[in-house]
C-alpha cells in the first residue's frame, strides 16, 4: 500500500516507528462490567483516573532483508516478547507500521494449542493447522515429523501420557517443519534439554541455509552469535544498538559488569514456608577478595554469601539450598548439615554464611536457588523456592580458545585428555609420507 | 468494516474445521456417556416439560403429541443455548492461542457453532425417530427447515460475537450468561405454541428471533399449515442487525484481546 516499503524488494521485514503502550492497572479496573457500570453511575463526569502507562516499545524501526537472520538481545521486560507480538500481528501497536512480506510463521511458545485429551497424531494436525499449515502440507510431512520427535510408538496416545520432554520434541517436530519466508521465534530455544537444543538449533540453522528470513528472541548468546548474522539490542522498549553480532553482544555483556546485581534482595519475598525465626535476605556473589562480582563465568573461583535476619536466638539452625536449571532439573542440593558443621547457637540479628567454590563448573546458563534453613526445634525456620538467580557466562574453561556454552550441557569437570603418543606419531608419519 | 476481515476469515477456513473438530473431539472424548449427552440433554428435558406442561399444566401442542411437539423445539434450542455458554468463553479459554498465533479471533465463536451442530444431527435422528413412532410425516414444507437452521446459526454466530468479545473485558459476562439463557428459554415458544399467547404478547415475543426459527422450524417440520411469515420476517431483520453488530463490535475489540485476555 505505502510506496516507502517497496524500495527495497529483497526487503522481508520493516518496522516503522512503533510504540506499543500498556496502560498498567486498567485491567484489574475494567474487567468486572458491575464495577465499571457502577463508577460510571456514581461519578459519570469525573475523568479516569490517571494511571501507570508503561511504553513495552518506543518509536522502535528498523528493517529486515530477505535471508537476515537477525538475534533480539535485552533483559527480561525490554520488549523483546512485545516487539515479536506486534510482528506476529498478535497485538497491535498504539502507533507505527509493521509490514512482514511473505508468508510468515511465528514461534512463540513450542506445541501452542496441544490438546491434552488429543493423541500426538491429532495434535500433530491441531498443531499444524494453528501454525498456518495446510491439512495436505502436514500429511506429507507426518513421518517427518514422527522421525524428530521420536514418538512414533506413541502416536496414537493422548498426550496427557507424554512426558514433558516428549511434548517439546513433538512440538518442535511441527515447528520444524513450517516452511515460511520469515520466521519469529521467541525463547523456545530455552527449553528442553541439551540434545533437544542441539536439534533445535540445527533446524534453525537449516533454515538459516535454505536461506529464509528468520528473526529470534534468545538469552543463550552462544546461538545469537553462531547463527545470526545481525543482532538487535533492546532496552526499554528502545532499539539501543543493532549490528554485527559479537559487538552487540559484547556491548549488552558490558552493561552487566557496570549494573549493581552482585546481590540478590529476598527481604521481600512473599511466597516462603518457614517459622521464620530466621529468614535469608540475600544472596551475594564475590570474588576470593571479597568484593562483589559482577559477572560469574564458568570456571570462577567465587564466595556466594547468604545473609540471613534472626528474630531471636536459634539453637543449631543448618543452612544449606538447592540448585536447579531453568528446566528445574536438580544440580546440586547441599548444606551445612550435609558437610556436619554444627552451629550451636546464632545469635538474634544479622549475619551470614559463606560457601567457598573453587572452581564453578557450571556451564553458561541461568541457574535458581532454592533456600532452606532448618533447625531442631521447628522443622523448617526458611524455605524459599527458586528465589535468587545464578546467571554464569561463557569463559574460555578449557583455555584452548573454544568457549562451552549451555548446548554442552550443564556442567563440565576439571579434566585433561590424553592421546596416545604413539598414535600421535603414527598419524604423523602417515601424513608426512602422502 | 473493509474487506480483508472477510479475506482473512476465508483463509484460515481450515482452522476453523479444525478448531471445530477439536471441541468435538474433546468433548466426546472426556464425558462417559459420549455422544449420548446430545439426545440425552433434551430428552430429560422433553421428559420433565410432558409431565409438567403437557399432563398437569396442559398446554396445548398444536395438534402434535406434546412430547414431540416439545422435543421439536428441545433440539434446537439445546444447539442454540449450549452454543451461546460456549462461544461465550471460547475467547478466555483459549486465550493460551490468542497470546501466542495470530488467526481471526472470530474463529474461536464460529468453531463453537460449528461444532454444536454434531450434537444437533444427533438430537435431530433421534427427533425423526420419535416422529416414526408417533407416525408424524413431515409434509412439502419439509424443505424450508434448512432456512430456519440457517437462521438459528447465525443468531448464534452473532450473538456468541457480541458475548465472547464481551467476557474478554468483563469477566462477569460468564455469570450473566446462564442466566441470559434461562430467561430466554422462557421467551421462546419451546413449552407453549406461539398461538397460545395473545396477540399482545406475540408482538413482544416477536423481538426475539429464536421465536420466529423455532416456530416457524416446528411448523414446517410438522407442516401445520400456519406459518406466520411476519414473525419470521421480523426474526431475518433482527438477526440481520445482530450479525453487524457483532461483527462491528468483535472487529473493534479484537485487536486488544490479547492484551487483556
Amino acid at each position: 500500500m505505502s510506496s516507502r516499503f517497496d524500495e527495497n524488494m529483497s526487503q522481508a521485514i520493516a518496522v516503522e516507528k512503533v510504540s506499543k503502550k500498556f496502560v498498567l492497572g486498567a485491567l484489574q479496573r475494567d474487567t468486572m462490567l458491575r464495577e465499571r457500570l457502577i463508577s460510571m453511575l456514581s461519578a459519570p463526569f469525573r475523568r479516569r483516573s490517571a494511571l501507570n502507562v508503561l511504553w513495552a516499545l518506543r518509536d522502535v524501526s528498523f528493517r529486515v532483508d530477505a535471508g537476515e537472520v537477525v538475534g533480539i538481545i535485552g533483559r527480561n521486560g525490554a520488549g523483546k516478547s512485545t516487539l515479536l507480538k506486534v510482528l506476529s500481528k498478535i497485538t497491535y501497536p498504539t502507533s507505527g507500521e509493521v509490514h512482514v512480506s511473505g508468508r510468515i510463521a511465528s514461534l512463540l511458545e513450542v506445541g501452542t494449542g496441544f490438546h491434552e485429551e488429543l493423541t500426538g497424531r491429532e495434535n500433530i494436525y491441531l498443531n499444524g493447522s494453528i501454525l498456518g499449515m495446510k491439512h495436505g502440507e502436514v500429511a506429507a510431512k507426518l513421518d517427518s515429523m514422527v522421525e524428530f520427535a521420536g514418538v512414533a510408538q506413541f502416536l496414537d496416545t493422548p498426550i496427557k501420557r507424554y512426558s514433558t520432554g516428549m511434548r517439546l520434541r513433538l512440538g518442535f517436530a511441527v515447528a520444524a517443519h513450517l516452511d515460511p519466508d520469515v520466521l519469529i521465534v521467541d525463547e523456545v530455544l530455552a527449553v528442553g534439554d541439551a540434545g533437544f537444543q542441539r536439534k533445535c538449533l540445527n533446524a534453525m540453522d537449516g533454515l538459516r541455509s535454505g536461506g529464509r528470513t528468520v528473526l529470534f528472541v534468545s538469552h543463550n548468546m552462544a546461538a545469537v552469535e553462531n547463527l545470526c548474522s545481525r543482532c538487535i539490542w533492546i532496552d526499554a522498549g528502545k532499539v539501543v544498538m543493532d549490528g554485527a553480532p559479537r559487538e552487540v553482544i559484547e556491548a549488552y555483556m558490558n552493561t552487566f559488569a557496570n549494573a549493581r546485581e552482585a546481590m540478590a534482595d529476598l527481604r521481600s519475598v512473599k511466597d516462603r514456608r518457614g517459622s521464620g525465626e530466621i529468614r535469608y535476605t540475600g544472596v551475594e556473589y564475590l570474588n576470593t577478595a571479597g568484593e562483589p562480582l559482577q559477572v560469574v563465568r564458568s570456571g570462577d573461583s567465587l564466595i556466594i554469601r547468604f545473609h540471613y535476619h534472626a528474630s531471636k536466638p536459634i539453637p543449631f539452625p543448618s543452612f544449606g539450598f538447592r540448585l536447579y536449571t531453568e528446566f528445574g532439573t536438580l544440580v546440586t542440593d547441599t548444606s551445612t548439615w550435609h558437610h556436619a558443621i554444627d552451629i550451636p547457637l546464632v545469635p538474634p540479628g544479622d549475619g551470614y554464611v559463606d560457601l567457598h567454590i573453587d572452581f564453578l563448573n557450571l556451564l553458561p546458563a541461568r541457574y535458581y536457588f532454592s533456600l532452606w534453613i532448618t533447625g531442631t526445634a521447628s522443622p523448617v525456620h526458611d524455605n524459599i523456592e527458586y528465589c535468587a538467580q545464578l546467571e554464569v557466562e561463557l569463559s574460555n574453561v578449557y583455555s584452548s580458545g573454544r568457549m562451552l556454552d549451555s548446548r554442552s550441557g550443564i556442567v563440565f569437570f576439571p579434566q585433561r585428555w590424553k592421546v596416545n603418543e604413539a598414535v600421535l606419531a603414527d598419524a604423523s608419519g602417515k601424513t608426512e609420507e602422502t | 468494516m473493509n474487506s480483508e476481515w472477510f479475506t482473512d476469515f476465508w483463509r484460515y477456513r481450515e482452522l476453523l474445521y479444525f478448531l471445530a473438530w477439536r471441541d468435538v473431539k474433546v468433548r466426546y472424548k472426556q464425558a462417559a456417556l459420549g455422544a449420548s449427552w446430545a439426545v440425552i440433554q433434551p430428552l430429560l428435558t422433553m421428559v420433565i416439560f410432558t409431565l409438567f406442561f403437557g399432563r398437569l399444566a396442559r398446554v396445548p401442542s398444536d395438534g402434535i403429541p406434546y412430547p414431540l411437539f416439545s422435543f421439536c423445539a428441545l433440539v434446537p434450542w439445546t444447539y442454540f443455548s449450549t452454543t451461546l455458554s460456549q462461544a461465550g468463553n471460547s475467547l478466555v479459554s483459549n486465550s493460551s492461542l490468542i497470546t501466542k498465533v495470530y488467526f481471526p479471533r472470530a474463529l474461536l465463536p464460529a468453531a463453537t457453532v460449528l461444532s454444536g451442530l454434531v450434537d444437533f444431527a444427533m438430537g435431530s435422528t433421534f427427533l425423526a425417530l420419535m416422529m416414526i413412532y408417533y407416525r408424524v410425516k413431515p409434509g412439502w414444507s419439509f424443505f424450508l427447515v434448512p432456512f430456519f437452521l440457517g437462521g438459528m446459526i447465525l443468531l448464534a454466530f452473532s450473538v456468541s460475537m457480541i458475548l465472547a468479545a464481551m467476557n474478554v473485558r468483563y469477566r462477569d459476562v460468564k455469570y450473566a450468561l446462564p442466566f441470559l439463557v434461562q430467561i430466554w428459554l422462557f421467551v421462546t415458544p419451546i413449552i407453549y405454541p406461539i398461538a397460545f399467547l395473545t396477540p399482545k404478547m406475540k408482538r413482544f415475543l416477536a423481538f426475539n428471533p429464536m421465536a420466529g426459527f423455532l416456530e416457524g422450524f416446528r411448523s414446517s417440520l410438522f407442516n401445520t399449515g400456519h406459518m406466520d411469515w411476519s414473525l419470521v420476517g421480523t426474526a431475518v431483520i433482527i438477526t440481520t442487525i445482530l450479525l453487524v453488530i457483532g461483527a462491528t463490535y468483535f472487529r473493534r475489540t479484537e485487536r486488544s484481546f490479547a492484551d487483556i485476555v
